[in-house]
């Protein structure tokens, strides 16, 4: 979901961008290290702690064999990622080791993670170094919930600048988002082909955000498309928070899509 | 000789900073189907594109927006549209059993001025193209649908629909592949499996594909 706090992760691990990470919502695992490695955590702060001493956020930190990495109290945003020197295993399924629950498939076994599970690590190179970090001021401000957006194939009055709630009603796919009624401004569209970002408006009037698992197709007005660079505080609302979204240029859109990559650019040198 | 084709007409909205969506049309049309899925492949073979995915009459295209710039690639869109397709071989045939007793059949009827028994022999009479396969895996969007049983989709979707779930919405009709959330009237339920995980798609169904619809007994 938070592709910057992902990116990040395998970033200060010295791992390719892609490599599978531990994405935990809510609360965290309790995970052993069976045997030295170095790990990174970034996100929504958990309250990572390695043996019980709290642990630095958004920096790769060493474990050795038998080394505890547990989570305590969440303190903002929803999701936290871990990812180790060498990726985690899983399985592959078209060409992704992310586990998809609506089918079953990916990652380890298709599902969430159990107690007693065993993850794999891969192979490295090199071991990574402990202690490369990202600034404080580099990291995402998950506690401003403006999401800038770009106005979409299809009008409609009221949705930027008015507050809105994420609903209970939300998910990997979507969030339904609470507040005023729009007015949906089309008759019925022949579906198409869908982006994560994009702002559905079925004819109730409540809107709907879609993320990472969302469908591929739809045929519901898009009113707006949150930017790319917004994308990570989305990722981080849970059930209940307020949120605007703000009209924004695609040039203003690209910039801000610019910056925060020169943050990820800047840990690998 | 064959007359000039006039120039595509091409409408481009941007999605967001990094995806646009390319409108050859807005109709439920094969050729425009045939036209927008040539439009697709020839764009999946540039650099600056990640993806592009054709749908019925449109193409949506995720692209590296530092590789070239969203006015740049509309052009070259517009220029590609302009293309004949190749053309259109008809797929395979499939036909699937229904046992109609959905949730909606009933309210269905009442909104159409229909008996529900008219429903299910109207909702089996054409042998319906597959426009695209999209939303979840393995779902279809099969059309046209007969005027007589076009009906907007639901006001507010479900959050979940049954695996199975036959269902229409506006003048397409599909096939619920796995409990999902929807927004299409539920008319009946098929133990067909659609979405095949273990195959390359993962999909029973390609688009230009062909199906029938036969009622059968619970």
């Amino acid at each position: 979901m938070d592709r910057f706090a992902h990116i990040a992760a395998n970033v200060l691990v010295e791992n390719d961008r892609s490599a599978a990470t531990l994405e935990c919502t809510w609360s965290g695992p309790s995970l052993v290290a069976e045997q030295r490695c170095v790990v990174a955590i970034t996100g929504a702060d958990l309250d990572p702690r390695v043996n019980g001493t709290e642990a630095p956020m958004w920096t790769s930190v060493e474990l050795d064999e038998g080394d505890r990495l547990s989570f305590g109290h969440r303190r903002g945003g929803v999701r936290t990622y871990v990812a180790v020197r060498g990726g985690f295993g899983g399985d592959r399924w078209l060409g992704s080791l992310s586990t998809n629950l609506m089918t079953g498939r990916g990652g380890v076994h298709g599902r969430g993670l159990a107690t007693g599970d065993v993850l794999t690590v891969g192979e490295s190179e090199w071991a990574a170094t402990p202690g490369r970090t990202l600034a404080g001021d580099w990291r995402p401000r998950y506690e401003d919930h403006t999401l800038y957006a770009i106005a979409g194939p299809h009008e409609a009055a009221g949705l930027f600048d008015s507050a809105f709630a994420v609903s209970h009603d939300s998910n990997r796919m979507g969030y339904r988002l609470e507040g005023p009624t729009l007015r949906s401004p089309t008759v019925e569209i022949l579906s198409f082909a869908l982006v994560a970002g994009a702002v559905q408006l079925p004819s109730g009037g409540q809107p709907i955000l879609l993320m990472a698992d969302h469908q591929t197709a739809g045929g519901y007005p898009v009113v707006a498309v949150v930017v790319s660079a917004s994308m990570p505080v989305a990722a981080q609302l849970a059930p209940g928070d307020e949120l605007r979204i703000v009209e924004t240029s695609i040039e203003e859109a690209l910039r801000q899509r610019s910056a925060q990559r020169s943050w990820l650019d800047s840990l690998t040198s | 000789m064959p007359p000039r084709r006039s120039p595509a007409r091409v409408r481009i909205h941007p999605l967001g900073d990094t995806a646009l969506l390319a409108e050859l049309g807005t109709r439920l049309d094969t050729a425009l189907n045939t036209r927008a899925i040539a439009l697709a492949s020839a764009l999946k073979k540039r650099r600056d594109v990640r993806q592009a995915v054709a749908a019925h009459g449109t193409v949506t295209v995720q692209f590296d927006p530092d590789q070239i710039t969203l006015e740049a690639l509309a052009t070259a869109i517009r220029r590609a549209a302009t293309r004949r397709p190749p053309l259109d071989e008809p797929g395979r045939l499939h036909r699937i059993p229904v046992v109609y007793d959905g949730l909606d059949l009933a309210a269905v009827a009442e909104q159409l001025g229909l008996s529900p028994r008219q429903v299910i022999e109207l909702h089996g009479r054409p042998i319906y193209r597959v426009f695209l396969v999209g939303f979840v895996p393995g779902w279809a969007y099969l059309g046209p649908l007969p005027d007589e049983l076009v009906l907007p989709r639901r006001a507010v979707p479900r959050t979940r629909v049954p695996a199975g779930s036959v269902a229409i919405a506006g003048q397409e009709t599909g096939i619920y592949p796995l409990d999902s959330p929807g927004g299409w009237h539920l008319i009946g339920r098929t133990s067909v499996r659609l979405f095949l995980p273990d195959s390359d798609p993962p999909s029973l169904f390609r688009a230009g594909d062909r199906v029938k619809f036969f009622a059968t007994a619970g």
